[in-house]
């Protein structure tokens, strides 16, 4: 079943395109990646797909009654707030205490419930924040360089979690990640994005595509070295070195 | 019963610090103390405009902190930087309506008492007109309250759920003038602010979750009101500024409490 669908989505800030015709789909029971370097839309697609960023051009269609569940890059909590992790885990809705003795169990975090949450370790955070987003039982899971701030082990443990919430729940899972080796270990299909999509398909396809492998600079150094910018604005800091 | 002028003023204090409590933890949470101070210091050319036109005060003050609540929300969106953006708004919505009031040469209106607030004058009305929009306050934010929280936590998670953090924003910004518009009674508009923020910033070392932070700052706030009232009966010293002192120390107790008990400090 089809969740989710943009329809030449375009993005700008300013004048400045920072998306342009984005079509991408995803189904049910799905892991969909968006590889891409720095600075080239990842994160500001996924925060237009839930919403807290309105397209300039084109549309987001997403079934209706499905519930989305979306892990940040970044989370600030300010400190001036008081918050448990508990209390955070039933945020918006409130949610069954065996629920979430459960969520808690299977984030590894059995017994932080009661520790606020500007006191856990990053690591920690972003397993809350992945449990946060599990409770509802998401249809659509996005996630936004999930791993980040984990460690090797942490980050293995992730995918191996992302899997098994996949084969539980069924839902669509897209995420964001700098990890190429563990995207295409783990993903259906892969979208190359640097603003507008450079190419997609399954995982050995695109590790084999010429534009994601000049994108990323896999061939040779020859290559990586002559990849260079030619943006006015950092020209001309460079001509005050 | 409410010919004492005592009780109504305590019953005044109580309704306006019961209001301030849960919206003035929102104002510390999301940082918009400045914005407290914008929207209370608009309240005087709220005044002057009530006085010009022959509107109750309520509704003129209620009008024009609405309309500076929305000018600093669109303004700031806008690219304009937060403090500066409300210090240019601040004072200058507090200087035109102390010239405003200075036209008003056919009323006789004393300054002070919207300045400073005169709890004391409280009429049975003035009564009803605080009680009414404090139980408004109260059941818009209790309504909204879940909403409220997961905007304030974080934008794109309420998005991701539904939520509309610029929906949850209006709510406070309608809050905020509503308390605003009955505190003026109480407090006067310099001290508004002080009602909002120092009860909140009290309570937070005393709490686990954002509802236990609210109700604390309740008691709190509530608590300096009657202490406030008894000391400036006895001491014979201005209500409203006496009614601060009183939450102010408060705060200062519980910043010391949290020194000495704990190790790690809270940035408010």
């Amino acid at each position: 079943m089809r969740v989710l669908t943009t329809n030449n989505l375009g993005v700008s800030f300013g004048g400045n395109t920072v998306l342009k015709d984005i079509n991408i789909h995803i189904d049910k029971g799905e892991i969909l990646s968006i590889v891409g370097p720095n600075g080239s839309g990842k994160s500001t697609l996924l925060r237009t797909l839930i919403g807290a960023v309105v397209p300039t051009l084109g549309s987001v269609k997403i079934a209706s009654k499905q519930i989305i569940g979306y892990v940040p890059q970044r989370l600030n909590i300010d400190e001036t707030m008081p918050m448990t992790v508990h209390r955070f885990l039933s945020l918006p809705k409130r949610q069954k205490q065996q629920d979430i003795d459960a969520a808690l169990q299977h984030a590894g975090l059995s017994d932080l419930g009661r520790q606020q949450l500007s006191t856990l370790s990053g690591g920690q955070f972003q397993r809350v924040l992945l449990a946060r987003a599990l409770i509802e039982k998401p249809d659509l899971l996005l996630l936004d360089e999930a791993t980040q701030g984990l460690d090797h082990s942490g980050s293995a443990d992730f995918y191996r979690q992302i899997e098994r919430v996949r084969q539980e729940l069924n839902c669509a899972i897209m995420l964001i990640s700098h990890e190429l080796h563990t995207v295409m270990r783990t993903s259906d299909r892969v979208i190359c994005l640097n603003r507008s999509i450079c190419c997609e398909g399954a995982p050995d396809i695109v590790s084999v595509a010429p534009e994601y492998r000049l994108l990323f600079g896999l061939d040779d150094d020859q290559m990586f070295a002559n990849y260079s910018h030619h943006d006015p604005a950092t020209s001309q800091q460079e001509s005050f070195v | 019963m409410l010919d004492d002028f005592i009780l109504r003023a305590a019953l005044a204090g109580l309704g306006v610090a019961i209001a301030a409590a849960p919206l003035g933890c929102f104002i510390v949470w999301r940082r918009m103390a400045f914005f407290g101070d914008a929207t209370a210091h608009a309240a005087i050319l709220g005044v002057a405009l009530s006085l010009t036109f022959y509107i109750p005060i309520f509704v003129g003050v209620l009008v024009v902190s609405l309309l500076m609540g929305i000018t600093v929300a669109t303004m700031s969106e806008r690219g304009y930087a937060m403090d500066t953006l409300l210090g240019v708004l601040s004072h200058s919505s507090l200087a035109f309506g102390l010239v405003a009031v200075s036209f008003l040469s056919g009323v006789r209106i004393d300054l002070m008492a919207y300045l400073f607030g005169d709890i004391l004058a409280v009429g049975k009305m003035d009564l009803g007109v605080i009680w009414g929009g404090a139980a408004l306050v109260l059941m818009l934010i209790g309504w909204r309250w879940s909403a409220l929280l997961m905007s304030t936590v974080n934008a794109e998670l309420a998005c991701a759920s539904g939520i509309s953090p610029k929906r949850e924003k209006i709510i406070l910004t309608l809050s905020l003038a509503i308390v605003v518009a009955v505190a003026i009674k109480v407090v006067g508009v310099l001290l508004i602010a002080a009602m909002l923020i120092i009860p909140a910033a009290a309570a937070r070392p005393f709490s686990r979750t954002p509802e236990i932070m609210a109700i604390i700052a309740a008691i709190i706030g509530c608590g300096g009101s009657l202490a406030g009232l008894k000391v400036s009966f006895v001491m014979d010293t201005p209500t409203g500024p006496t009614i601060v002192c009183i939450v102010a120390l408060l705060f200062g107790i519980s910043a010391f409490v949290q020194y000495i008990f704990r190790s790690k400090p809270v940035n408010i």
